[in-house]
């Protein structure tokens, strides 16, 4: 594939990410944090989340198992999550993490594991999305080409 | 051509009544479908108003008729019975002498009266015979007994001609005489026509009778002559016709002098020279006999009145007739008055004429500016339509060409012009959306959206892009020492909820615009933009202040010297001034934790009031009225100056009105200008509530710090690197913003200002720091303008400490992209040390909930630590500067959450400060 057509889907793709809301403006900034000094700061970053959010996740699950659920600590997995998808900008998950909380302080069994798929779900999209964006950008790369900055207005 | 003309021609009429049709169809009114009649029925009008004016002069003519008849027969009737009255009595005089002549002159033997005494009885008795010339007596004679007669008288009987009469039956010879007709002595009265009629009649009936009328003997005037029998003896009571001829003896005779008599009694009366009048003797009815008068003369035979006369003889009738000496004189009241309605009935005529052509001009000239108005609006219709079309179709091929124009590999000369290019397009494509935008409006076809946004979140956008443009100016102009760049500040009052339903980008254009003009046209001094709800116009005690500025603006304000102006400029509208906004500050400082609650007016719509206030050049007074209008600048100059089209006020007035506010200004040339403008929202409903109460918990906190951002920005002379080190957080923070690039190359350090909300929290938290936990020096510099950001940072070690992996690699990305040297750690143990002393770092981040050891926990021992090494320092040292030289490494909270109750705990463990972070 052609260098400039691989730019463009590239961008064509990032921003239907921002419209569908898969992310916010804080991976915009994120983007710029990354300069030659440190090229590789989203990926390090982004593959941080991941780990981080698995972990979290294979955690929760667990926790939501257990015949008495100790809120606290869902709580504070939930935050750490939030905490994570929120300083990536992974927008749906950080709010299906909200509406998780809330529901923990009701101590609302059924909700939160509601919450939990839908936080899987929103994890994993969000994964795919992010899995398939890097890729391309590496491809441009590899190729030699830049990678084109994205301006949007927020 | 011809043939469509010919036809025209021949079909005119027709083509005239079909408009006729036409026009009544179309609701013509009577008049203008009768309009051809016009000249036809003025004429009428004039015709009938003459043929009325004749008509009343006519009758007011006969009524002077009738009146004048009436008075000519009341005179006639009056002549004739004072006429009919001396007659009588004339009669009854001969009737006396009559029985005088009988009594002495039959019934006396021998007569006791002769010729000598008639006459001179009679002539003595004359004043009682006015009308009678004289009077005589005849007796009768037979003709057997004429010789004696003859010859005991001693004359010969004479007939009329004064010869001896012929041979008769029967004589009557005058005998006796008044002097004045002695002259007739012994004729015989038988010899005449007239006479002897008379006495036949007179013997037969013993009436008196009379003569027609004839000229008189003696006299040339016209007279009758009265007869009156005188019978011998007495007759019976009721004597035949026979017995009285036996019985008669002789007759009295009087001649009237009709004509004299006449003209005598005219003249005792009065009117006497206006009527003439005849006097008839009409016993032949088919040849009337004058008695008096002239049969010819002059007179009115107009008007004639006739009056019977009796002068006691039945076999005669006599007739007056009177008429007026002169014609009837013209009436000129009556022709005056007449006129006069004429007059006005032809002015009334020209009146209605006027009004009716009126009418008709103002009906045709209403038709035509219809016609007109139609067409105009077609006109505007079609205008609308092209402004609508054509930009869209620039807008495409414009957006294609601007997407492609960087998209290759170009060498940097290319990539230098290609993003020249790519600016003017943008700039063009701004331009058009505009037109777009207007036409929009006009065409009605703007729908406004409402979905939740966060108001706070667009000033500080809106203005984060403006304070760029302004920092430039202020950069070109800089050289001028007069000329300071103009600072930007927002203040929004608390009461306005964070989350507010509406139309986000149209409320974003509109304040675009507003404060666009405002930097365009300003050079120095301030733009301030104040938020609040229009509810709350005066200095309520709930407000809460949040305010961003943007600390280009070299000049400040202390604040011990609180009264100056914040920029030292004056604004067009006082309201606005420093003093009311201290107001409201103040009134906030004392009661800033009070609730703030806005859930029960949820959902409930509230008008919000901006005003965006400059210190520019102004809107001359001339143009004042004029600024909404589209594509209107001051004049041309301005556009030369400052560019632009003069789209945009009208564009945002246009929005303001669709979103249920008003926008107006005050201005005053060369000082500046306000506009403030109102609008409409929803709060948010409760779903999104979730959020809103997060923000409006963290307000407290953040006011105080953004406080003294308002009143510094001064070059601080107490720049201690424990208060750059708050400035460095703070600017760190604020890595991830999009500006930071611009704001490093431009060198300041305010771009606080320009963060999102959140940054402004942690601006607003490091500020409070300064202020509550130091020095009480809140007044003093915070944000330098001048040193270099990175300058600030650069090897300045920042300890950050975060269980939180991604959130610790993002941060330090952050703070590393200022140049300093960051060093992470995962858990409050590990951080602990790191801190021991002698501490080598300048601040310190630390997440709150970490496994093991939280925030509060590692802070502990750390200020434990410093506090001792602080007592053993100050034992030894010397205080210099004025500042406590002490260890304190300022630990700065992370959170996600920050509530009230955080807060508060933050500083009882004596941290610095709280962030809110991600």
């Amino acid at each position: 594939m052609e260098v400039g057509q691989m730019q463009r889907r590239l961008v064509d793709y990032t921003k239907s990410l921002f419209m569908e809301g898969f992310l916010d403006a804080q991976f915009l900034q994120l983007q710029q944090l990354q300069d030659e000094s440190n090229p590789d700061f989203v990926v390090e970053v982004v593959s941080l989340f991941f780990d981080d959010s698995e972990k979290l996740l294979n955690d929760l699950t667990m926790a939501l198992d257990q015949p008495n659920v100790d809120f606290k600590k869902v709580d504070a997995h939930v935050h750490q999550l939030k905490g994570s998808s929120s300083s990536i900008g992974a927008q749906r998950v950080k709010n299906a993490c909200i509406a998780f909380r809330s529901f923990c302080e009701e101590q609302n069994i059924d909700a939160t594991l509601r919450c939990l798929q839908q936080v899987k779900q929103e994890y994993y999209l969000v994964k795919n999305k992010l899995e398939t964006m890097l890729r391309l950008e590496q491809q441009i790369v590899a190729a030699g080409g830049s990678i084109p900055m994205i301006e949007l207005g927020f | 051509m011809v043939l469509k003309l010919q036809q025209s021609h021949h079909h005119q009429s027709v083509a005239v009544k079909g408009n006729e049709q036409m026009g009544t169809k179309r609701g013509y009114t009577f008049i203008q479908s009768n309009r051809d009649w016009l000249p036809k029925l003025i004429l009428l009008w004039v015709m009938v108003m003459g043929f009325i004016s004749i008509w009343i002069y006519k009758k007011m003519d006969a009524d002077n008729n009738v009146r004048r008849e009436e008075v000519l027969s009341s005179m006639c009737d009056q002549r004739a019975r004072m006429l009919q009255d001396q007659f009588s009595v004339s009669v009854n005089h001969v009737h006396a002498l009559a029985l005088l002549v009988a009594t002495f002159h039959y019934y006396k033997n021998p007569s006791a009266i002769d010729q000598e005494t008639f006459a001179e009885y009679t002539a003595r008795a004359a004043f009682e015979r006015p009308l009678l010339s004289g009077v005589a007596y005849a007796e009768r004679v037979v003709h057997s007994g004429r010789e004696k007669f003859e010859k005991q008288h001693g004359w010969t009987i004479k007939a009329m001609q004064r010869e001896p009469s012929r041979l008769r039956d029967e004589y009557a010879p005058l005998i006796f005489s008044q002097e004045t007709i002695s002259y007739i002595e012994s004729l015989d009265m038988m010899s005449g026509e007239e006479d002897r009629e008379n006495i036949v009649r007179a013997r037969a009936t013993g009436k008196a009778v009379l003569t027609s009328p004839f000229r008189l003997l003696g006299s040339h005037h016209l007279g009758v002559v009265l007869t009156f029998p005188v019978y011998k003896s007495k007759l019976p009571p009721k004597p035949t016709m026979e017995e009285r001829i036996v019985a008669t003896a002789g007759y009295d005779i009087g001649a009237i002098d009709v004509e004299s008599l006449v003209e005598n009694l005219l003249g005792q009366l009065a009117g006497n020279q206006a009527i003439l009048v005849n006097v008839y003797d009409i016993t032949n009815s088919s040849d009337p006999l004058v008695m008096y008068g002239h049969q010819n003369q002059d007179g009115d035979w107009a008007v004639v009145h006739e009056s019977k006369l009796d002068f006691g003889d039945p076999f005669r009738k006599h007739q007056m007739i009177c008429r007026y000496h002169q014609k009837a004189p013209t009436s000129w009241t009556a022709l005056t008055n007449v006129f006069l309605f004429f007059v006005i009935c032809l002015l009334v005529g020209y009146i209605l004429y006027g009004a009716v052509i009126h009418i008709v001009k103002v009906e045709d000239d209403f038709r035509e500016m219809q016609e007109l108005k139609v067409r105009a609006e077609a006109a505007d219709v079609a205008k609308s339509q092209f402004l609508a079309t054509v930009p869209h179709e620039i807008r495409t091929p414009m957006n294609g060409m601007l997407a492609l124009l960087l998209d290759t590999d170009l060498s940097s000369t290319q990539r230098g012009y290609a993003q020249t290019a790519q600016v003017c397009g943008k700039a063009l494509i701004t331009l058009i959306n505009e037109v777009i935008d207007r036409a929009k409006i006009e065409a009605g076809k703007l729908e406004l959206e409402t979905v939740p946004f966060n108001i706070r979140s667009i000033f500080d956008n809106v203005l984060s892009l403006f304070s760029e443009k302004s920092r430039n100016k202020g950069v070109e102009v800089s050289r001028d020492k007069t000329n300071r760049k103009p600072s930007l500040a927002v203040f929004v009052s608390d009461k306005v909820p964070e989350m507010v339903m509406g139309d986000l980008g149209r409320f974003r254009q509109i304040i675009t615009n507003l404060v666009g003009n405002s930097v365009k046209f300003t050079e120095r001094g301030h733009i301030f933009v104040k938020v609040h709800l229009a509810e709350s116009t005066q200095p309520v005690a709930d407000t809460k202040v949040e305010t961003c500025l943007n600390g280009g603006s070299d000049e400040g304000l202390l604040i011990s010297s609180a009264c100056q102006f914040k920029t030292g400029y004056e604004a067009a509208d006082e309201r606005n001034s420093w003093d009311s906004f201290r107001h409201l500050v103040v009134d906030e400082e004392l009661r800033y934790d009070a609730p703030v609650n806005t859930i029960d007016e949820a959902s409930r719509g509230f008008t919000l009031m901006v005003s965006v206030e400059d210190t520019g050049i102004g809107i001359p007074l001339i143009v004042q009225d004029r600024v909404f209008t589209p594509f209107m600048q001051a004049d041309s100059s301005t556009s030369r100056n400052y560019g632009g089209t003069g789209i945009g006020l009208s564009i945002t007035k246009c929005l303001v009105e669709l979103m249920g506010g008003h926008i107006s200004f005050i201005s005053r040339p060369q000082v500046g200008s306000t506009f403030s403008f109102t609008t409409v929202f929803k709060r948010c409903n409760k779903a999104s509530y979730n959020d809103t109460k997060k923000s409006i918990v963290e307000l407290p906190s953040g006011f105080k710090g953004l406080k003294a951002i308002v009143v510094d920005g001064k070059p601080g002379k107490q720049n201690g690197h424990v208060f750059k080190l708050p400035k460095v957080i703070l600017l760190a923070k604020n890595i991830t913003n999009v500006e930071l690039e611009k704001a490093k190359a431009a060198g300041f350090a305010d771009t606080v200002i320009m963060k999102p909300m959140r940054a402004s929290m942690a601006a607003a938290c490091l500020q409070q720091v300064l202020g509550i936990g130091k020095k009480r020096q809140a007044g003093k510099d915070m944000l330098n303008g001048s040193p270099v950001l990175q300058g600030l940072l650069c090897g300045k070690k920042i300890l950050v400490v975060d269980d939180n992996m991604a959130h610790q690699r993002v941060f330090a990305g952050a703070l590393k992209k200022f140049g300093a040297p960051v060093e992470c750690r995962e858990s409050g143990k590990a951080a602990l040390k790191l801190l021991q002393l002698p501490c080598c770092f300048y601040a310190c981040f630390m997440d709150i909930q970490m496994p093991e050891m939280d925030g509060f926990e590692a802070t502990h021992p750390i200020r434990m630590m410093e506090s001792k090494a602080n007592e053993q320092m100050n034992g030894g040292m010397d205080e210099d500067s004025g500042r406590k030289g002490e260890w304190h490494v300022p630990i700065l909270a992370m959170t996600a959450d920050v509530i009230h109750a955080t807060y508060d705990e933050c500083l009882k463990c004596r941290m610095d400060g709280c962030v809110e972070a991600l």
